[in-house]
């Protein structure tokens, strides 16, 4: 011990930092937010460390070439001891962190810590997220695999629309004029040496504002923010009923860092790291290429929307949402912090939250994407077949080998592209169904070209019998209206 | 000379110093920039874009629509097998060809030809069209992009060497062109 001592204090001769240190550690923060709601910006700083070590560890092994990377995956997956599990803590490390740096995000919005005199601290914080996200999606394309690849092909197309540059910027992104070496040379630089070296320069920043500034008091509804009055006010708080960093508010951010790096390994031995998927070979088209959790619900927005609303959303709706959020602190910057008395806050909080929730959760089933093998690998159940007509049974064959399944579903298997189609004779006459079957519309193609007149009578024969037993299939009313002429 | 004058002979100095390290980091901006810019300006010489060849006409029974790769004309050493680009050749009538890109002209993905129904669809966000290309439903706003081609000696060649996207010159250039051969 008394070794370790003079060796410290033989360093601080020269260094000088300790009496600053001591200071940092033990400056006065108000007694209220040594909370459970103020451990989340520590927890993604500890999640950051465990990124950069392990991302350290995986660059040990992995190939940033388009030629191996996929087998240096497999390398450390199955022939590395170990190997698995460091890909497995980095994946869950990546998802986690992003969890835990939008928590973070919104509790600091609610707690009002983004208004004076905190604005800049808030602005780096919203650096410090599109970082994250850009290590997210640049981590994905590493994983060089069949996501990776059409992934990149999706984001060149997205950064395609741009007006006028469009085509130069998908040139600088790829490297080149396609999908290859140069580009996952580019995304390996950005992920280990542009994104990180930014991250930690601006985690610096943050981290030097949040001491600088002190740490937001805890709202009280009614103690208004004022430029003028804050600063002493908050010194005040601090000085009457305020605790030392450490230990007063350190001990529940260092359980709940250690907490989480616990559910970061515990999903890792679980679960098991992330993928590859198959090789990165574009001519293995058998592919449904889907984003990592924390894009889906891009995803269900690029499918869901109107064609003509993509373009200008996918180019004007992250810059204004941007605008909104580094804006935020200068419209808002003074009055009422607690979230009990900032409604709209709260609600926008709310509406985001089910608004990104719903779309992911959609994005994990897809309705709108047609099953590639449904026509061949979900076959109609049985029991839509007793019974029916032999041209009836024609067209069930006409159903499945005209890819009909892929888009419709019977009795919950197949697409859900389309309409599910059981009660579909209900719904629609025998001529109405002709026509949709020939023309399309809706969003249906048009079949007309692609069947014969037999196939299309053996089809609609077959759609007519689908109909909830006991109700009748809708009938066109002229048919049976008599000709007036009659007597 | 009085003090002040001395020290701001010492800033004229150091203006001048600042001075010299700007004009010098300019001119090393010169090279960088050109360096960042290789893939862009690397477009403009020839051979990026060239006649390649997807193999005799044989493979491509008329009225068929039949999945092609060929190897793109910019190829480094590290891409390994991205460098294999596939496409649909389509022989309308022995002399008519359509030859379309893999990408859905929505954000990319690979379509696949269902030669039941003759629709291509695409995986992704449900983009499909029809056998001659053109959009029959789903997210994209036109139909798949399409090569220019030509016949040599028995063999299909197409101009190829860039991934189409739907901000791209190549993409009005290869606009649908219904009934015309896109190449004379």
């Amino acid at each position: 011990m008394r070794l370790i001592k003079k060796v410290g204090e033989w360093v601080d001769r020269r260094l000088q930092l300790a009496t600053t240190l001591r200071e940092t550690m033990q400056h006065p923060v108000p007694r209220q937010t040594a909370s459970w709601a103020y451990v989340f910006g520590s927890a993604a700083l500890t999640v950051f460390m465990l990124q950069l070590v392990t991302g350290i560890l995986l660059a040990l092994v992995y190939v940033p070439s388009a030629a191996e990377a996929w087998s240096s995956l497999q390398t450390l997956n199955h022939h590395v001891a170990l190997g698995w599990f460091i890909r497995a803590l980095h994946g869950w490390g990546s998802n986690f962190m992003v969890a835990i740096v939008l928590i973070h995000m919104v509790q600091v919005f609610l707690f009002g810590a983004y208004k004076f005199p905190r604005e800049l601290t808030w602005m780096v914080g919203i650096l410090l997220l599109l970082l994250t996200l850009g290590m997210a999606f640049t981590g994905q394309v590493l994983r060089f695999d069949q996501d990776a690849y059409w992934g990149l092909g999706i984001g060149a197309s997205i950064s395609s629309r741009i007006p006028i540059l469009g085509p130069w910027i998908v040139n600088l992104m790829l490297g080149g004029p396609i999908i290859a070496g140069p580009t996952l040379s580019r995304f390996f630089a950005l992920h280990v040496f542009v994104i990180p070296g930014s991250l930690i320069a601006f985690v610096g920043l943050h981290l030097l504002l949040v001491l600088k500034l002190g740490i937001n008091d805890w709202p009280m509804p009614g103690r208004i923010v004022r430029r003028a009055t804050y600063s002493r006010e908050y010194h005040d708080l601090t000085r009457k009923d305020g605790v030392p960093f450490v230990p007063g508010a350190v001990a529940k951010d260092l359980f709940f860092s250690g907490f989480i790096l616990l559910c970061i390994a515990a999903c890792a031995v679980y679960f098991g790291p992330f993928g590859p998927s198959g090789q990165p070979d574009p001519t293995i088209i058998q592919t449904a290429p889907r984003p990592d959790y924390f894009f889906l619900w891009l995803y269900a927005v690029l499918s869901l929307l109107p064609p003509s609303m993509e373009t200008p959303a996918l180019l004007i709706g992250p810059v204004i949402a941007l605008a909104v959020l580094l804006a935020l602190p200068f419209f808002a910057g003074e009055g009422e912090k607690s979230w009990k008395r900032r409604p709209i806050a709260v609600l926008t909080i709310l509406l985001v939250a089910v608004a990104l929730g719903t779309f992911t959760h959609l994005a994990g089933y897809a309705p709108w994407s047609p099953v590639m093998d449904a026509w061949s690998g979900e076959p109609i159940p049985a029991r839509y077949l007793k019974g029916c007509t032999a041209l009836a049974r024609q067209g069930a064959l006409v159903f499945q080998a005209k890819q009909c399944h892929n888009c419709h579903a019977l009795g919950g298997v197949g697409g859900q592209r389309g309409p599910q189609l059981d009660r579909v004779a209900v719904e629609l006459t025998e001529d109405q169904l002709i026509r949709q079957v020939i023309q399309g519309g809706g969003n249906m193609p048009a079949y007309g070209k692609n069947l014969s007149p037999f196939e299309t009578t053996a089809l609609v024969a077959f759609l007519e019998t689908l109909h909830p037993t006991g109700q009748a299939p809708a009938r066109d009313a002229s048919r049976t209206v008599e000709s007036p002429s009659r007597p | 000379m009085t003090e002040s004058d001395g020290l701001s002979r010492r800033r004229m100095l150091m203006k001048a110093g600042l001075l010299f390290n700007a004009a010098i980091g300019a001119i090393l901006a010169v090279p960088i920039v050109r360096y960042i810019l290789s893939p862009v300006t690397r477009e403009r010489k020839p051979g990026y874009e060239s006649w390649l060849s997807l193999g005799p006409l044989t493979q491509f029974p008329q009225g068929q629509t039949r999945l092609a790769t060929y190897r793109n004309p910019v190829v480094n050493p590290a891409d390994g097998e991205t460098a294999n680009i596939p496409c649909w050749v389509r022989n309308v009538d022995g002399e008519k060809f359509q030859v379309f890109a893999i990408n859905c002209a929505h954000l990319g993905c690979p379509v696949r030809w269902f030669p039941q129904s003759s629709l291509f669809m695409c995986p992704c966000h449900g983009g499909v069209y029809y056998a001659d290309g053109s959009r029959a439903s789903g997210p994209p706003e036109r139909g798949l992009f399409q090569y220019r081609f030509r016949l040599e000696k028995g063999n299909l060649l197409i101009d190829a060497g860039k991934m189409p996207t739907t901000g791209s010159p190549t993409a009005s250039l290869t606009n649908i062109t219904l009934g015309r051969r896109p190449c004379a």
